[in-house]
């Protein structure tokens, strides 16, 4: 078991996580109203040409975001799958 | 029936559809103005149901929430919570995409709270069958309790039955989605003892804002302080279970709405064009192809109707002369007001074209692409991917390249991009730079395939694309903002373009020009018009009689003398005058009176320094004249020497003098407008021509 969450930033490109919460509360606002939920899956779809901001796919819809924005999202500890 | 009509205001997150709805409903009726103290533009526009009922449609800023996170997105707030606001609106009509439908009903059930009598319309219903959904309207309408109506305003289905819905006033208070006031039991409570009128909802929110509303007195603000201080009210801890709750709720009548129609989803093209334009290599490839192929149009199309403004102005002109002779006051007329008209005009087809473009780019959901590849090389420089398409559009020229700073949502990224714009060489530069260049190199070619002078313009423009990228980094380091710049943007499926929405956005881009800048710019071409046509006392009368005496000794034909006339009295004249005066200032960039007589009416407009100059050497005014001017002003000799005038040094200096200054009357008319404020464009003027004045400086010491 990994002993520090891994956060959205982190996730390459075509990985999927759960986002467990958030660790800036003015962001974790607006990611909220974006409908970055607690509980809600969000794949990595793909990055920019030099790495940032990335492309999510996350309540259905396609969001970019800054990498700095992305790690404020925590995701939950995946089980091996 | 009275005058004022029924105010519905139009809602929905950005990329739902709001403004083709818009324009579906209002057409050409819509009117920009500003909400009052903000830059935010206003668009009203009148629906006509029948001949006697008419609506009053207020689009509002796209938002995602009513919780406010940028200045536009503050207006919707201040319109909606406070009754007596001018635009409060009696009726909502909310947009929302079928497609995205969850994060879209998060405003709905905001809206709800606050108890409007509220018209659902579900837009991109198309877009959700592709993705294998559909929205069974009928139950969102019970569950909700308001009218839900499906359109496409691409085929117009749906439409009548919303303009009947409309004209019906088929606006309904919708249930109660979630009990928002276990949030803050007591606040809601007590805050309408202190503001009368804050009831419900909107006590809740006056708890979160109240800090930057106007209306509240200090008094009612330190009471809410009070009061939120012994309840321990932690706005943003709130604000995030609120958003949390909201979403528990809707997510339920969600899954009882969607009908998954269990087909497999249609080939996604989406997916497909991102592979391509946010690629590696292929995004940059492709952006530098679409660029190049925007630009050859807008040069190669924007010549003609420029070309035929030109000759209406002048054949206008030449009408008037005829019918009322050549008095001050025709002259005033035709060369002051009408050459400042077709000033403004002649900006049009460029506008129009440009637009055209950013609209087509826009509406596709390609723009968003752009922005995402390029944001991390402008965050270097103090801006965010919004930046480029105003700064790209500064090549042709910086006035709609202002006008698209629009869509930069944070204001200190905005106000950096207006302000380094004008750096960026404008095609108005090239008639100048071409004579300078054509002054100093040789048109050769160098390793067979270019052209010395070709490489010398594109020098020209370097210097000022690096100058705009300094000054921003520069900016970046001194302006101050509270404002925290998102990235966090949806990337909207790719769409075909509608050609009804981009016929409004030119529409509007150009109406916007002509009447906001164009006021400015006619102005001041009046004045510089009689700064250059009147002198004091009788100087012109003087230079006249001294160009006919200096005419008779030396045999010439008449034609000349007209052209020997027009150039003593220039010469004799306040701009004259002016440029003599002001000549001691400009010798250190190795400049004389003439070349300051240039600088001033150039003002104006750049490209007026090549007719100036052809005035000031005499030489006739008209096409193919470049080689002629180039040819005199070669022969001219410096006074007190026997050297050339334009010299490798001066001309140098003019060229960067004509890179760097801010010589465009229009681009601080646009400044102005956008900005709704005198700082920036008068610190836009001062700052380029200082950082002109100075390198010019430079570079003539150095070299001579």
């Amino acid at each position: 078991m990994s002993n520090s969450n891994k956060s959205l930033a982190q996730l390459k490109e075509g990985e999927t996580g759960t986002i467990e919460g958030f660790n800036n509360e003015k962001l974790s606002l607006k990611l909220l109203e974006m409908g970055c939920l607690p509980g809600c899956e969000v794949r990595m779809k793909y990055k920019a040409p030099l790495g940032d901001p990335v492309c999510v796919c996350v309540c259905g819809y396609d969001l970019s975001l800054r990498l700095d924005e992305a790690a404020v999202i925590q995701l939950k500890n995946k089980k091996i799958s | 029936m009275s005058e004022s009509f029924p105010k519905i205001a139009l809602l929905g997150n950005p990329n739902a559809g709001k403004s083709s709805l818009f324009n579906l409903l209002t057409g050409l009726s819509q009117k920009i103005g500003n909400f009052a103290g903000v830059t935010v533009d206003k668009k009203v526009g009148t629906f006509k149901a029948t001949t006697q009922e008419e609506f009053e449609i207020l689009d509002l800023p796209g938002t995602y929430s009513i919780y406010p996170k940028s200045f536009d997105e503050k207006v919707v707030f201040d319109v909606l919570t406070d009754t007596k606001n001018i635009d409060y609106p009696d009726y909502l009509l909310v947009v929302a995409d079928a497609s995205n439908l969850r994060r879209n009903l998060l405003l709905f059930s905001q809206l709800a709270d606050l108890e409007f009598p509220i018209l659902l319309v579900l837009t991109m219903n198309d877009v959700a069958l592709a993705n294998g959904q559909s929205v069974n309207e009928e139950k969102l309408g019970q569950l909700l309790g308001v009218r839900v109506i499906k359109i496409n305003s691409r085929t117009n289905e749906g439409i009548d039955q919303l303009k009947t819905s409309i004209q019906h006033k088929e606006f309904k208070v919708p249930n109660k989605l979630y009990d928002y006031k276990f949030v803050a039991p007591e606040i809601v409570e007590s805050i309408p003892q202190i503001v009368p009128n804050a009831n419900g909802y909107k006590a809740l929110l006056l708890a979160h804002h109240f800090e930057s509303m106007s209306t509240l007195s200090s008094l009612q603000k330190s009471e809410i302080q009070q009061l939120l201080d012994k309840v321990e009210f932690n706005s943003k801890t709130k604000q995030a279970r609120e958003t949390i709750k909201r979403y528990e709720a809707i997510n339920t009548i969600v899954d009882e709405v969607i009908i998954s129609l269990n087909k497999t989803k249609a080939q996604n093209y989406t997916d497909l064009l991102d592979k391509i334009f946010t690629h590696k290599i292929g995004g940059y490839l492709s952006f530098l192809i679409i660029l190049f192929l925007v630009f050859q149009a807008i040069f190669s199309w924007a010549s003609y109707p420029m070309d035929l403004i030109d000759k209406a102005i002048g054949l206008l002109t030449g009408l008037i002369n005829q019918t009322f002779g050549s008095g001050p006051l025709v002259r005033l007329v035709t060369e002051g007001l009408i050459s400042g008209l077709g000033g403004v005009l002649i900006f049009v087809p460029q506008i129009a074209l440009l637009f055209l473009f950013i609209a087509v780019l826009e509406e596709s959901g390609y723009m968003a692409r752009v922005m995402f590849i390029m944001d991390k090389i402008m965050r270097q420089f103090g801006m965010s991917g919004r930046s480029i398409v105003p700064l790209v559009s500064g090549v042709a020229c910086a006035v709609p390249a202002i006008m698209a700073t629009r869509n930069i949502d944070s204001t200190k990224d905005r106000l950096i991009t207006i302000f380094v714009t004008p750096l960026i060489s404008c095609s108005a530069r090239i008639p100048v730079f071409t004579v300078l260049i054509a002054m100093i190199v040789p048109s050769k070619l160098i390793f067979g395939i270019f052209n010395l002078q070709g490489l010398a313009l594109m020098g020209c423009y370097t210097m000022g694309f690096l100058a705009a990228l300094f000054t921003a980094f520069v900016l970046k380091k001194i302006l101050k903002t509270s404002e925290t710049s998102y990235f966090i943007m949806e990337l909207p499926s790719y769409k075909l373009p509608r050609v009804k929405n981009i016929w409004y956005t030119i529409v509007e881009k150009v109406k916007t020009f002509v009447l906001d800048a164009g006021k400015v710019i006619i102005a001041i071409s009046v004045v510089l018009w009689v700064l250059a046509s009147y002198g004091p006392g009788d100087a012109l009368q003087k230079a006249e009689l001294e160009a006919i005496n200096q005419a008779q000794s030396s045999q010439i034909t008449y034609t000349d003398l007209q052209l020997l006339i027009e150039s003593k009295k220039l010469e004799a004249s306040y701009a004259g005058q002016f440029g003599k005066f002001i000549e001691p200032s400009i010798r250190p960039m190795g400049f004389d009176w003439k070349i300051g007589i240039a600088l001033i009416t150039s003002f104006a407009a750049r490209e007026v320094f090549v007719g100036t100059m052809s005035t000031i050497y005499s030489i006739g005014q008209g096409e193919e004249n470049n080689d002629t001017i180039i040819k005199k002003m070669k022969a001219e000799i410096r006074s007190g020497t026997n050297k050339p005038m334009y010299d490798l040094p001066l001309s140098l200096s003019l060229l960067v003098f004509y890179t760097f200054a801010m010589q465009c009357m229009s681009t601080l008319a646009v400044t102005y407008r956008e900005t709704k404020n005198v700082t920036w464009p008068l610190l836009q003027l001062v700052y380029m021509t200082g950082l002109a004045y100075v390198s010019s400086t430079i570079i003539y010491q150095l070299l001579s």
